[in-house]
């Protein structure tokens, strides 16, 4: 009980102290729609939004919620007040869940905002949503560890933006989000395999497009695997790194 | 009993040893303190006991519980003052009190409540809405240190807490430090001001390149660097007229000649003044003054550790490390 007390009054500090303040709530909005227009613009042509839409939902929110890590956690970290976290009574396990946790609400908020684009301009019928939801909250969760991993392997907060893109670009490209897996050239397609959000799209693309290239179960395995591989490892470098 | 129970605690930073099989209790209900130059292992020591850094060799037992192995149950009852402030700048007040509250789990209702008392016992109650940031640095020490009392802990630690704030500030923190002890909280802090450990510690121990070269009351502190007493006379004249003739009839004291009106008396037991009052008295000598001598706390320390005070004093000066 006193556990969660700490637990939402953190969540509740990071939303009111950095989600919601206007830099953040506006780039976190003007991002994903930027992105939306960019790509619907540009698919007059052959592709259509729905086509796309998948891939424009996993960007917004592999980018929403890993940027938000390198200030949550980070920034905290290179001020010493997250000091203050860690020598609270309460678990580091629960600790890195309520610092993460408004990522993830973050993140799911950002993947809906180009699906409330889309539906004004296209026709939205025969979609899954719960497993759309499924799929965004899962995606939502594995891109927040996996920003939660990069936050604390570096130790300033540039150094953690600098680490992200490292991971987020190659990802846009070879995760399958608007270039088909199959059509990359044979080298690089072991990499889409190893990258989480791979599994994410593919599910988004099962349900929306129809085209999924992996059982939606083997997906969510997946990432829910990257999830707590990516958790974990991040628990056990706070422990080696933050307490000396 | 003992609320801290250190044995043989080391901790080191890749081959550097910063605290050194270091072993110490601390009593329930006392204050005991950390004396040490910069670098000496201080904030080092703390960090361990309160589970901010790895322990490599040793055990600490708090309240009973083991803290190297569940420091999560030990950081409940502890409170725990950083020597720089790590508060959230854009937080005022009374919001960064109820936020550390509640990472021990207080109730809403609790920790307004608790909050507000400490703003008004800490004379912050006028700073409103006003985020930490713009605090001065002796307000922003003694927020910093409300909120490591806010969930009452049973022990409290605070490392160098009067260091680089203005003088008044660094007073009202020392009365509340031994009013805070008054109430039952135990204490332990560090610091480098002598003059300051004296003052408020029960007991303190001195601490030089990772090692504790001596603990105790500062009583005892002193007794063990002066063996026996020291009482100085002071006379209206004659003193080197009776430098002879006294010694003579009181074999069983050491005398030291300071001038013709001064003169000082050693001896292994306590003195009784009587029988110098009537033998000055006899020989038409007034005395104006007679004074016991005790030691400064600073002679032991400096005898002790080998430190020279000024060094000490340019630290405190020189403020960051
Ligand atoms: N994280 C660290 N890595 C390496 N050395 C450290 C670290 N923290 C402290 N030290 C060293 O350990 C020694 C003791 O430091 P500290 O405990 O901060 O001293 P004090 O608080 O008494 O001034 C110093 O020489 C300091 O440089
Ligand atoms: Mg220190």
């Amino acid at each position: 009980m006193k556990s969660w007390i700490a637990y939402w009054n953190i969540l509740k500090k990071d939303m009111k102290n950095y989600y919601l303040k206007p830099p953040n709530i506006s780039w976190g909005i003007i991002f994903p729609v930027a992105w939306t227009l960019m790509f619907f613009i540009k698919s007059q042509s052959d592709l259509g939004i729905r086509d796309i839409l998948p891939g424009v939902m996993s960007m917004s929110i592999l980018f929403g919620t890993t940027s938000m890590l390198a200030v949550t956690i980070t920034f905290e970290r290179k001020n010493s007040s997250f000091d203050r976290l860690l020598l609270a009574p309460i678990s580091l396990n629960l600790l890195m869940l309520s610092k993460t946790t408004g990522a993830i609400i973050f993140g799911i908020i950002n993947a809906f905002i180009p699906v409330i684009f889309a539906s004004f301009l296209i026709n939205l019928a025969g979609i899954n949503w719960l497993l759309v939801l499924g799929s965004v909250i899962f995606i939502a969760i594995t891109s927040t560890f996996l920003g939660l991993f990069i936050a604390v392997s570096v130790s300033e907060v540039f150094e953690a933006q600098t680490f992200s893109n490292f991971f987020r670009f190659p990802m846009i490209f070879l995760c399958g989000l608007f270039i088909p897996i199959n059509s990359l050239p044979v080298f690089l397609r072991p990499i889409s395999y190893i990258l989480p959000l791979t599994y994410g799209a593919d599910i988004l693309k099962s349900t929306i497009n129809g085209i999924g290239i992996m059982p939606v179960q083997i997906d969510f395995l997946v990432l829910i695997g990257f999830a707590l591989v990516l958790f974990s490892i991040s628990i056990k470098n706070i422990k080696n790194k933050w307490i000396h | 009993m003992n609320i801290v129970e250190v044995k043989n605690l080391t901790t080191r930073y890749e081959d550097f040893t910063a605290v050194n099989n270091i072993n110490f209790c601390i009593s329930e209900g006392e204050i005991f303190g950390f004396l040490g130059p910069n670098g000496a292992g201080k904030t080092s020591t703390i960090n361990m006991l309160t589970g901010l850094s790895k322990v490599t060799e040793g055990s600490i037992d708090i309240s009973e519980i083991d803290a190297v192995k569940n420091i999560k149950t030990a950081q409940g009852i502890m409170g725990i003052v950083p020597d720089e402030s790590n508060l959230y700048q854009e937080m005022d007040g009374f919001e960064n009190l109820c936020f550390c509250a509640s990472l021990y789990g207080m109730r809403k209702d609790e920790r307004e409540k608790r909050a507000k008392e400490l703003l008004k016992q800490f004379g912050l109650d006028n700073t409103g809405k006003r985020p930490f940031k713009a605090y001065s640095k002796g307000m922003k020490r003694k927020l910093t240190i409300a909120a490591g009392i806010i969930h009452e802990p049973k022990i409290l630690f605070l490392d160098e807490p009067t260091t680089g704030i203005d003088v008044e500030s660094a007073r009202q923190i020392r009365d509340l430090i031994v009013n805070l002890n008054k109430k039952g909280t135990t204490i332990f802090l560090t610091t480098h001001y002598i003059e300051e450990a004296e003052r408020l510690c029960d007991r303190i121990a001195f601490i030089v390149e990772g090692e504790i070269v001596k603990t105790g009351t500062v009583n005892d502190l002193m007794k063990d660097y002066q063996k026996g007493k020291i009482v100085q006379f002071t006379l209206d004249k004659g003193v080197l007229d009776i430098k002879e003739t006294i010694k003579n009839d009181f074999p069983d004291y050491r005398f030291e000649i300071i001038d013709n009106n001064t003169l000082k008396l050693h001896s292994r037991d306590t003195i009784s003044l009587t029988p110098f009052m009537k033998y000055f008295d006899d020989k038409g000598l007034n005395v104006y003054e007679a004074k016991v001598i005790k030691p400064s706390l600073e002679e032991v320390f400096v005898k002790i550790t080998g430190i020279k005070v000024s060094k000490m004093k340019k630290e405190k000066e020189g403020g960051k490390k």
